[in-house]
């Protein structure tokens, strides 16, 4: 019983973690149509942004819930308005921009930071649930997740903003014919994706080495969710996440952490075979 | 209002528009009336901004606005109402009317003010924009222009694929709009029946260039001579 907890309670955070390093790329690709080759160095500057400011004397909660989400944002707007801009609809220019961006922000990472694994240690400690014992932090990262998946649905269904987004997404013309400088709203929603990435990055941090290559792990894992996720942003990363999360945990809990990630990908091969759209592009099709 | 002068367009290197001379005045309606590729619809992108002018000059409201974005010209009170009507599918009935609402204050109100004149829409307002039907989605697209009361609103063919009775509703509707707020329209339409209903003059197009202006009065005339095109 107390084992069943457990293992949920992995499967609860390896989704969690999952949404988690692909909200930002599947806002951007999502709303855009831009594939961010640069969402793995989002999430790398995501953590350092912790890093320095904890050195700074930050308190370590304000550095990654506030200061890290600011400064990648601004660092999105910044490649927005410098490169992507100027790229849109032209998909495989984009791909190479922000492959260039990537190479260029591991570099100036190396340069500035050093080739050196930094960290800061995991708060909260752990909890006990019978005889086995699981992660206070990580439990809390589920809770950041769901709150942010939440807020992200509040924002898009109920402001103008959200509804700015969505008639942009749907019809950049026809919204720029009713007075939308489409321009700003690009920019706004690339800053937020990026914001989300450097979350992403922030939150991980504890919990892997922070190098300047770190963002190199995730990209393609968080490419693969927001593909098998579909059009539908938030639900297709949600549904993506659940079933490439829960298979991954699984296969890692009745075999090795090496077949987990087999699996991840094989099942994410299989659903792409089966749905070439992706998860929204045949279920759930007209959520968020 | 609105003044285009030896205005020129096209796509990539093919011109369309060969210099178009047009003055709008307050509250006139002008029926731009041609043929298939005639340059009807690349008129209104090109007054509307989705266009660039290659040549020529456009002022709005003694304004120049040759080169400037579409959403610049719309929030200067040019409302478009594009040809295959661009309904937000993903977005229900009420949030398309609060896009064309969009940024104005009193937003609510117009939006009020706007289902008052178009009461077919006030039972679907919930309903996606994508599920509606042609005639119900050309009824939201010029509501939904409208509520951001523009002074001059660009209206493409809006009687295209549309079933007759719909039609009729939105001729009626446009036609009562005109006196009760004091709309300026540039139509473009196929349909002589409809442009002689509402215009005040109608301009004809062929190959880009304007080659007649006649009056109402006239249209008919006009149908004699390009028989076949609408025999309604």
């Amino acid at each position: 019983m107390d084992l069943a907890v457990v293992v949920l309670l992995q499967v609860i955070a390896a989704v969690a973690s999952l949404v988690l390093i692909s909200i930002g790329l599947a806002v951007i690709f999502g709303m855009m149509r831009v594939i961010n080759l640069a969402h793995g160095e989002f999430i790398m500057l995501g953590a350092y942004a912790v890093i320095y400011a904890t050195r700074w004397g930050v308190n370590l909660w304000v550095a990654m819930l506030v200061v890290a989400p600011i400064v990648v944002g601004l660092i999105g707007v910044v490649v927005e308005r410098t490169v992507i801009r100027f790229l849109y609809g032209r998909m495989i220019d984009t791909m190479l921009a922000t492959w260039g961006l990537s190479l260029l922000l591991i570099g100036a990472a190396t340069m500035i930071f050093g080739n050196v694994t930094a960290g800061v240690s995991a708060p909260l400690g752990g909890v006990t649930i019978g005889e086995y014992q699981t992660s206070l932090y990580e439990l809390v990262i589920v809770a950041i997740v769901t709150a942010v998946v939440l807020a992200l649905m509040a924002v898009l269904r109920f402001t103008q903003a959200g509804l700015i987004a969505r008639a942009t997404m749907q019809n950049p013309a026809m919204a720029a014919s009713l007075g939308i400088d489409t321009s700003k709203v690009y920019a706004v929603t690339f800053g937020a994706g990026a914001a989300l990435s450097g979350l992403a990055g922030a939150l991980i941090s504890p919990l892997s080495g922070v190098v300047p290559t770190m963002g190199v792990a995730y990209v393609a894992k968080a490419f693969i969710t927001v593909i098998s996720g579909g059009a539908a942003i938030i639900t297709g990363t949600l549904s993506a996440s659940t079933l490439l999360g829960s298979l991954n945990t699984l296969a890692t809990f009745v075999a090795t952490p090496v077949i987990g990630e087999v699996t991840l990908l094989f099942a994410a091969i299989v659903l792409l075979r089966i749905l070439p759209q992706g998860i929204t592009g045949k279920f759930f099709r007209r959520a968020l | 209002m609105l003044e285009a002068k030896a205005l020129r367009s096209g796509y990539g290197r093919i011109p369309i528009l060969m210099g178009i001379d047009l003055a709008v005045r307050q509250g006139e309606f002008i029926g731009v009336f041609g043929h298939n590729g005639m340059g009807k619809t690349t008129l209104m992108r090109t007054l509307a901004g989705h266009l660039r002018a290659t040549g020529g000059s456009v002022t709005f409201g003694g304004e120049d606005i040759t080169t400037a974005l579409p959403h610049r010209r719309a929030r200067l009170g040019l409302g478009f109402v594009p040809q295959g009507r661009e309904i937000f599918g993903g977005l229900s009935v009420r949030e398309n009317l609060r896009m064309g609402a969009i940024g104005l204050n009193d937003a609510e109100q117009r939006i009020d003010r706007v289902l008052e004149d178009f009461p077919r829409l006030k039972p679907i307002l919930d309903r996606a924009g994508g599920v509606l039907s042609g005639g119900e989605q050309q009824i939201l697209a010029v509501a939904r222009c409208l509520c951001a009361e523009p002074k001059l609103v660009l209206l493409d063919e809006p009687t295209e694929g549309i079933q007759p009775s719909i039609v009729d509703e939105i001729g009626e509707t446009l036609l009562r709009l005109r006196t009760s707020r004091g709309l300026t329209v540039i139509l473009v339409e196929q349909s002589l029946e409809f442009i002689r209903k509402l215009s005040d003059r109608v301009l004809v197009i062929q190959k880009g260039t304007f080659i007649r202006e006649v009056a109402a009065e006239g249209v008919a005339a006009l149908a004699d001579e390009f028989v076949g095109i609408d025999a309604a």
